[in-house]
């Protein structure tokens, strides 16, 4: 049993947290109001290598590991949870799903320039009525000569307007028992019969890029089918699987960044003559957010090293992103309180924490279906 | 060309400090390459682009060093040299630190030697001119701007909030001041590269140095933290009592009249 980061990944979290701390940071508030993806950084971040971190160099990546994922994904969401989600969903739907499955060809054509970081992909799987039941999936693509002909509608994707790619999920035919089978196919976003459209205003996370995606009779060769045309709906399980590690990572980045301007605060701001951190009932509050950063992060780490080593790590994946969104979300909740009426300030950023955080709790799996993914594994 | 680093390893002065018996607390302090240092590693690495040439870091450490060369490896430099003096000497200072390098550069055939203006833990700014002068080279300190033409060398330094143009020729030492330039972040691939690179670990036999060669020559007698700032205190009344107010406190309380 061993605690401590490699030399690697210390250097990993600290180059992170420095490109996070004086990059980033300064521009979070604006980002949120202005609610614009910030495509510069992301250029910044992709000549950095963050893009690539969990891909080996053959295929254009960095050669690091899940474990220096999470952490990087912790630092960038610690100081802006749109940024933060925008790189996850990058790396974790938009990347690895062509690594898993893959062929040589498509990784050297589409996984080569994510991993790089010199373009952003995306994974169009929610449709307006397929959310957590991706089974309802109503997207079509058809065989026609050598070509899918794609036809449907996706909604609530992510970095979708920027995306040089997208993997769509649709289904291509039924099975022996009746049931439909849901391919992933990779489609170009300049393909013509594409339109996307980002007209959502969102809670929060509101400079990470949403957008709905309308395929009308979209053409793409066969050869862009992405791994084994029976397995679509496992492949996507796996890749959700994957998906929850970097959410959580996200979670415990707010979670920090919601301890961290708390306690600051609370060691500020005198009441009754003296810092209301020597109140118990905010060392109380502080002591459980703490408490609850730690445990998440080692969750996250567990599940991210599980990866690495090649063992199953679907549960702990879902223990992870479970526990971590919703301490987000109950530690930005504390620290807004903490503040009291300053909290509810843009200024003081601990109100954009929270709306950030909820969005963890629902997207790549509400709370409610990593229960059920958990239960799953016990047989229920 | 034959570019050198000094580096030293020191605890971030943002994160909080603490003083225990007199000595800094180690477990729990947060370590880096001191800022100044790193203007020193990004100027060699643009040096070595564009004349080519190789970039060896160089450290006077302990076993902990080892991070922060790795972290000057990843930004770019190619090879890194830590003199690991921690189980020969309990206490060093600027003399100590010299004597090493000097032994270390003895053999060495050096171009050009950069380091930091000042190190941000105890700031003496004496290590790079003292190895200057024990390796009979020139030196130009707190350097702001470099421009190297074959032998010559072209300096813009800082002197207190104005500027001194100093031309001299290589070898040469120089140490870095703020505004030389931006120091690069490490990159991924320069991360998982970083290990790979060569990384020689020495001690004072190595260098045929004895304890005695390199004990101190000064003594510390006492480490403390700077007193609390207090909250101002705002006079009131008058103007004509404040000024005597002010007065008499400047005399009595701050005891500066």
């Amino acid at each position: 049993m061993n605690f401590e980061l490699t030399k690697e990944q210390e250097m990993i979290r600290k180059m992170v947290r420095d490109f996070a701390t004086e990059k980033i940071a300064p521009r979070a508030i604006d980002i949120d109001v202005n609610a614009k993806f910030p495509e510069d950084l992301f250029k910044e971040m992709g000549e950095l290598g963050l893009l690539g971190i969990p891909f080996p160099e053959e295929v254009g990546g960095s050669g690091g590991d899940t474990v220096s994922y999470a952490l990087a994904a912790e630092e960038i969401a610690r100081v802006c949870g749109s940024t933060g989600l925008s790189y996850a969903a990058a790396v974790s739907l938009g990347s690895s799903p062509i690594y898993y499955f893959g062929t040589d060809e498509q990784k050297e054509k589409f996984l080569k320039p994510l991993a790089s970081g010199e373009a952003l992909g995306s994974f169009g799987l929610t449709e307006p009525n397929a959310g957590s039941d991706a089974g309802g999936t109503k997207t079509t693509a058809k065989i026609d000569g050598e070509d899918y002909v794609i036809n449907g509608e996706k909604c609530f994707i992510t970095n979708a307007s920027y995306a040089k790619q997208i993997i769509v999920t649709a289904v291509t035919g039924k099975d022996d028992r009746g049931k439909n089978i849901i391919s992933a196919i990779i489609v170009p976003t300049d393909t013509p019969g594409i339109t996307i459209t980002d007209n959502y205003d969102k809670m929060g996370v509101r400079g990470s890029n949403t957008a709905e995606i309308v395929l009308e009779d979209v053409r793409v060769p066969k050869e862009n089918l992405l791994g084994d045309p029976e397995k679509g709906f496992k492949q996507f399980l796996y890749t959700l699987d994957g998906g929850r590690i970097s959410i959580a990572a996200l979670g415990v980045g707010i979670a920090q960044a919601s301890l961290d301007k708390a306690l600051e605060y609370a060691k500020e701001r005198k009441q009754f003559g003296q810092s209301i951190s020597n109140f118990q009932a905010i060392q109380f509050k502080l002591a459980d957010m703490a408490m609850e950063v730690e445990l998440a992060r080692n969750m996250v780490l567990k599940a991210a090293w599980l990866k690495d080593q090649g063992k199953n790590f679907t549960k702990e994946a879902a223990y992870a992103k479970l526990f971590a969104s919703e301490t987000a979300t109950r530690n930005a909740n504390e620290a807004i309180q903490i503040h009291g009426g300053y909290g509810y300030m843009r200024e003081y950023e601990v109100e954009r924490y929270l709306r950030d955080a909820k969005l963890l709790e629902i997207g790549e799996g509400t709370s409610e279906i990593q229960r059920l993914v958990i239960a799953r594994q016990f047989g229920c | 060309m034959n570019i050198y680093v000094l580096m030293k390893k020191t605890f971030d002065t943002e994160e909080k400090i603490q003083i225990d018996g007199g000595v800094i607390e180690e477990e729990g302090a947060e370590f880096i390459i001191n800022p100044y240092d790193e203007y020193a590693i990004e100027e060699a690495i643009k040096i070595r682009d564009d004349h080519g040439g190789e970039v060896t870091v160089v450290t006077v450490g302990d076993e902990e060093s080892e991070q922060q060369l790795r972290t000057a490896l990843a930004m770019g430099a190619d090879k890194a040299v830590l003199v690991n003096t921690e189980d020969d000497l309990e206490d060093g200072d600027q003399y100590s630190t010299v004597r090493i390098l000097e032994a270390y550069f003895e053999d060495k055939d050096v171009d050009i030697i950069l380091a930091g203006n000042v190190a941000i833990d105890e700031a003496s700014g004496q290590v790079g001119p003292r190895l200057a002068d024990k390796l009979d080279i020139p030196y130009v300190t707190t350097i702001t701007n470099l421009e190297i033409g074959g032998e010559d060398v072209k300096i813009v330094r800082d002197v207190e909030g104005d500027e001194e143009t100093v031309e001299t020729s290589l070898p040469l030492l120089v140490t870095c001041q703020q505004g030389l330039n931006e120091p690069r972040y490490p990159s991924l691939p320069g991360i998982m590269k970083a290990k790979k690179k060569p990384l020689e670990e020495l001690e004072l036999d190595d260098l045929d140095l004895d304890e005695d060669d390199v004990e101190a020559k000064t003594e510390t007698v006492e480490v403390f933290l700077p007193p609390e700032k207090e909250a101002g205190r705002v006079l009131e009344g008058e103007t004509e009592d404040q000024v005597k107010e002010l007065v008499s406190l400047l005399k009595t309380e701050a005891k500066v009249l």
